[in-house]
């Protein structure tokens, strides 16, 4: 579904991804699990065209996308919630969610799809009148969640969904993670929860320096002896 | 009393004017956060374009109104295309300063363009006086003040209500978020100076109906003023805009009729100046907090 081939990206003089390749197959959770800096959100900002890749390719269903800019690549169904959440704060909860579906044209499905989000996440839909910035973290990042959903994705790249949340919240944003894949949605998540996101993925990319240094099924690179120490904390499995 | 009052009059229908211009430069600094400096310009060119509708085509008030802030949409729409739209990536000082280019471009074109002398306004609306118990009325002031009010009502609805206001909004708030919503951010930032534009070239009109006369450096101190107008009411905001041209407006024709009238432009800048020592957010702006 998607393929990244060679991949450089460059910030100002740094280079941050230096040729990566990854595949995601339609269906899956796919991690990208690496330590701070490591590129992870260098990766997901390439894919949605907030940053040009130097050099390499980006395909969805071959078709290349490093040449599209953002806005074109969400109508192509691919879906991107941003790390630390970015909801518009001084938007409503429901503004939030109609933006989502900015890219799309049929009210009464996007009317439908609304009442979906407030299934999914009763909170919001006590709070659609709400202005997103009194939310609390736990409930931006459903509201941020929600809002991808409003797209109807079918890629949805997710980053650092768990950060900065009681243990309780992540438990929760995990299982729903789970819960949109089975609906059909593709995922691409970045995570420094490496313990949680190699639990709910079929497969890992780790991410090192701007560079893969491994990957394979989520459950072998769990077992990965490298991975284990660096990313899991020793013997916590 | 009285005298206070008709001067209250006349001070809401002169901020009305500013209020229009002022929304213009905050709605471009909430998404640019770039000062436009040629926003008084434009002003000016959709003045003129409403004395050609009157004067060349015998257009009528409302006609010739419109035609006016067509043409100034396109103007600032093409202003932001080849002016700034290439320095989007660049420093902030290097738009301001091109902004004042594209000022002092439009200026010394209208002088070579439409010469330098002024020019009488057409009466597009007779004037008629209209008695209110003591208070006497010029029906010119009252057009004024309709005609900015269904503007700025029509405005707030376009910003709150619609799908576009929407994403003036998001994209006023974080660019790039926007654009993972699918918005393009070109388009909406082209929305939003044809918006501008359009109002200020309905205050140009206006003046000129007013004042009767126009020339092509008559946007140098309205656009001045409504800039200030704009940082008074907490620039970016657009209530802000609106409260901080009607308090400019009578601030100034306060000081005329009780100070003098030499003082009229310092006040201002007296304002300006006092804001930003004391409010530099303004009326009602909120002071800038960091939220993690």
């Amino acid at each position: 579904m998607l393929t990244l081939e060679g991949l450089h990206v460059y910030y100002g003089g740094i280079h941050a991804l230096k040729g990566i390749s990854l595949m995601v197959e339609e269906g899956e959770i796919v991690t990208l699990i690496g330590a701070n800096g490591a590129g992870k959100s260098t990766t997901l900002r390439a894919i949605s065209g907030l940053v040009r890749p130097r050099s390499g390719r980006i395909l969805f269903e071959q078709q290349p996308l490093h040449t599209l800019p953002a806005d074109r690549i969400v109508r192509l169904g691919i879906t991107h919630v941003p790390e630390g959440r970015r909801v518009f704060a001084s938007l409503s909860v429901r503004e939030n969610l109609q933006l989502g579906a900015y890219s799309r044209r049929d009210r009464g499905e996007i009317t439908a799809d609304l009442h979906r989000v407030y299934e999914l996440f009763p909170r919001l839909g006590e709070r659609q009148n709400q202005s997103a910035g009194t939310l609390s973290g736990g409930e931006q990042q459903m509201l941020a969640i929600g809002r991808a959903l409003m797209a109807r994705p079918r890629l949805l790249l997710l980053d650092e969904p768990s950060m900065g949340l009681a243990p309780l919240l992540v438990m929760e944003i995990f299982r729903i993670i789970k819960e949109i894949n089975h609906g059909g949605t593709t995922i691409l998540l970045v995570e420094q929860n490496a313990n949680q996101a190699l639990r709910v993925a079929h497969r890992a990319y780790v991410l090192q320096s701007g560079e893969i240094v491994r990957e394979g099924p989520a459950a072998e690179v769990a077992q990965d002896p490298e991975v284990r120490r660096a990313y899991l904390g020793g013997d916590v499995a | 009393m009285v005298e206070f009052l008709q001067q209250i009059i006349n001070g809401l229908s002169l901020g009305s004017i500013y209020a229009l211009i002022a929304l213009g430069y905050t709605m471009v600094y909430g998404i640019l956060k770039l000062i436009n400096f040629a926003h008084g310009d434009v002003y000016m060119v959709g003045a003129f374009a409403g004395y050609y509708a009157a004067a060349v085509f015998h257009w009528s008030f409302v006609p010739a109104l419109l035609f006016a802030m067509a043409g100034a949409a396109v103007l600032g729409v093409a202003i932001e295309r080849i002016a700034y739209r290439p320095l989007r990536n660049a420093t902030r000082i290097a738009t301001l300063i091109t902004a004042i280019g594209v000022s002092l471009l439009l200026e010394n074109l209208g002088i070579v363009v439409l010469h330098p002398e002024p020019r009488a306004f057409p009466d597009l609306v007779q004037l008629r006086m209209v008695r209110l118990g003591a208070l006497y009325i010029n029906n010119r002031q009252l057009v004024i003040v309709l005609v900015a009010t269904i503007l700025m009502i029509a405005l707030q609805w376009v910003v709150n209500r619609t799908r576009i206001g929407q994403a003036m909004r998001a994209v006023a708030e974080d660019q790039d978020t926007a654009r993972l919503m699918g918005i393009n951010v070109d388009r909406v930032i082209s929305f939003t100076f044809a918006l501008g534009s359009a109002l200020a070239a309905a205050a140009g009109v206006l003046v000129g109906l007013y004042y009767g006369r126009i020339d092509p450096l008559m946007g140098i101190m309205p656009g001045l003023k409504a800039f200030v107008a704009a940082v008074l009411g907490g620039i970016g905001l657009i209530p802000g805009a609106m409260v901080g041209g009607l308090v400019m407006g009578v601030a100034e024709v306060m000081v005329v009729a009780f100070l003098s009238s030499t003082w009229k432009d310092a006040v201002a800048f007296a304002i300006l100046i006092v804001i930003l020592l004391v409010r530099p957010s303004g009326l009602l702006g909120r002071a800038v907090r960091e939220k993690v």
